[in-house]
């Protein structure tokens, strides 16, 4: 079956400072699983894709799609199907010949080819179009033709690379949610490509995350969110992003502003860096059991409003959820309180590793 | 205020552009008009507009054996355009999606290659040409003109290539496509407006040229500008002849331009990405 494998897969940008794009990259992708890969520009998500596709070299470790070693194949060999960011149609020919292209080459009957085209094309709403020109077609029409060049192949694999960057807002969801759907449909192991960390989370069986060529961790979204491993991570999935504190430990807690919060997990004395979402703060009333914040900006989103602020006697920011009806004002001091303590991730300063990490 | 600047400063622009339209356009007319002239008619100064048109003088330069220089401008023509594409494409591709190490340094060397004067090459060419039995020969031309023409055309089609997306061509690898079929059936039909620009100019440079052509050709393989320069003689000039020579010979090339213009650049590319 055709699960996906890197096994110390590296890709090096040989120079006076080589660069290390991927750098063993360890991942293993599941027979029809879906994985997302994402991290920040320059993190090498994009360049490991296209490892697996035979775009870019792999100068240490190897691939294998199935139990086929793909290292040093060229693409057409591995039975791949990518869809680019910039969908890459062929310009001079109709909807109909950009699908069949790849068929044809393969030497398929015409009459087989033609099923298969007007199958995908059915499949994508694109068979009004199948005659048109790349160019008079809409982003979207454009970027379900990319799809269907992809599909009509059945690989074994499908490669994508940020397909939907070039969508519209709105668009951009509802394609979301067909390119999840289609892919559950054709159960066909693929690697998604974003830098979009919503996309991570809803379309992603796992979700890997990046960094500057290295794997930072690969789980589900939820476990992602719940017990990132590291502070890059517990930073770059979830929006507003998760407020990061270095503190002083105070016995087997920490003390933020006048609240002093227990720790989940046993620390050693010294410093610890606790992680707390917004979602898991609150405002209250002033009696009540919290720490004090001056409010510095607040984002209204209608149902939720964020409110930034720095704590009372610190320089650090914190970002809380509160209630989108009534948002403090700007300049107020406010008390916040934390929901529940196990809800505090707590982080080593020095390596920026969970501590208690099962 | 401004907005009256303004109109009386396009109206001075769309002025000053008729102003060089027709100073650029003016000898053409002139040429057209002499053409229908009888010499006399012709030669008259200053100039008379009022005359009575005549075909006299294309009977007479098509008596005078017009058409077989003609037929030598085409081929050669249209040989040495065929040869620079033919090597012109593959270099263009070459040095713009394949590079490698040298690849600035061979684009120098092609653009060097356009540095020395003609004149200083002549004399050697016209040694070699007459070694290798070439001379008044149309293969020496077809040669000279596709070696003038290839530097130019190779810089002009890599500036197309370059143009050409990358993720493109690595969809049609991604989709089977080997080597040949990416850019026969992936990558030409792209630069194909391009290409026909710079054939284009191929086209212009070879038809134009003089001095090759009056240096190594004579009766046999002489191409239409040498042809023309027979009308300047000891006896006089023939202007009106002359101008019937000269529009005859510009007129395959006005044709070809116009047939072209309507397809060149426009569109390069477009829907291919994004």
């Amino acid at each position: 079956m055709a699960q996906v494998a890197y096994a110390g897969a590296s890709r090096v940008y040989p120079g006076a400072h080589s660069v290390r794009a991927v750098d063993g990259l360890d991942l293993c992708i599941g027979d029809g699983e879906f994985l997302v890969l994402v991290g920040p520009s320059g993190s090498g998500k994009s360049t490991a894709l296209r490892m697996a596709a035979g775009l870019e070299d792999v100068d240490e470790g190897s691939i294998s799609i199935g139990d086929r070693d793909v290292t040093h194949l060229p693409p057409k060999d591995r039975d791949i199907a990518m869809v680019f960011q910039s969908y890459a149609l062929y310009p001079h020919m109709s909807v109909r010949e950009n699908m069949a292209f790849s068929l044809k080459l393969r030497g398929m009957a015409k009459s087989e080819v033609n099923a298969k085209v007007e199958e995908a094309a059915e499949l994508l709403d694109l068979t009004k179009y199948l005659d048109r020109k790349p160019k008079a077609l809409s982003g979207g029409q454009r970027q379900r033709v990319a799809m269907g060049r992809a599909i009509v192949r059945e690989p074994s694999v499908f490669l994508m690379d940020e397909p939907l960057s070039n969508l519209d807002a709105k668009l951009r969801v509802e394609t979301r949610a067909n390119i999840a759907a289609l892919q559950r449909r054709l159960g066909t192991t693929t690697i998604y490509v974003t830098h979009d960390q919503v996309e991570a989370m809803t379309m992603g069986d796992r979700v890997a995350v990046l960094r500057d060529g290295v794997l930072q961790q690969c789980a589900s979204p939820r476990e992602l969110y719940d017990t990132p491993r590291n502070v890059f991570v517990a930073g770059f999935i979830g929006s507003p992003a998760m407020n990061q504190l270095t503190l002083p430990v105070d016995g087997d807690g920490v003390k933020l502003g006048e609240l002093k919060v227990q720790l989940p997990v046993r620390v050693e004395p010294g410093e610890v860096t606790v992680g707390i979402r917004p979602e898991s703060l609150s405002l209250v009333g002033e009696a009540e059991d919290g720490f004090d914040l001056r409010v510095e900006l607040v984002e209204e989103l209608g149902a939720d409003a964020y409110v930034h602020g720095t704590l009372a006697g610190r320089a650090d920011k914190v970002v809380v959820r509160a209630d989108g009806r009534t948002p403090p004002r700007l300049g107020e001091a406010v008390r916040v309180a934390l929901r529940d303590t196990g809800e505090v991730h707590v982080f080593d300063p020095e390596s920026g590793l969970r501590i208690g990490a099962e | 205020m401004t907005a009256r600047t303004n109109r009386l400063g396009r109206g001075a622009l769309t002025g000053f552009t008729w102003l060089v339209a027709l100073l650029f356009v003016f000898p053409v007319i002139w040429m057209v008009v002499t053409s229908f002239k009888h010499e006399v008619d012709a030669a008259t100064d200053p100039p008379t507009f009022a005359f009575t048109p005549t075909l006299e003088q294309f009977t007479t330069i098509l008596d005078r054996g017009f058409l077989p220089y003609l037929a030598n401008s085409a081929f050669v023509t249209v040989l040495s355009t065929a040869l620079v594409l033919l090597l012109g494409v593959p270099a263009a591709y070459a040095l713009s999606l394949a590079p490698v190490k040298q690849t600035s340094n061979a684009l120098g060397f092609f653009l060097s290659t356009k540095m020395l004067p003609i004149v200083a090459a002549i004399i050697p060419l016209y040694i070699i040409s007459q070694n290798l039995g070439l001379l008044d020969n149309v293969w020496a031309l077809i040669v000279l003109y596709a070696g003038m023409n290839l530097p130019l055309a190779v810089w002009m089609m890599r500036s197309f290539f370059l143009e050409v997306p990358t993720e493109m061509i690595e969809a049609a690898r991604v989709d089977g496509a080997k080597l040949p079929t990416v850019l026969y059936r992936v990558i030409l039909p792209v630069v194909a407006p391009g290409i026909a620009a710079t054939a284009l100019i191929c086209v212009i440079f070879s038809w134009t040229e003089f001095f090759y052509a009056v240096n190594l050709t004579a009766a046999q393989a002489g191409t239409v500008p040498v042809f023309l320069v027979g009308f300047i003689t000891s006896e006089g000039l023939f202007w009106a002849q002359l101008s019937a020579a000269a529009l005859l010979a510009s007129l395959p090339v006005m044709i070809v331009g116009w047939i072209a213009q309507n397809h060149l650049v426009r569109g390069l590319s477009m829907g291919a990405v994004k």
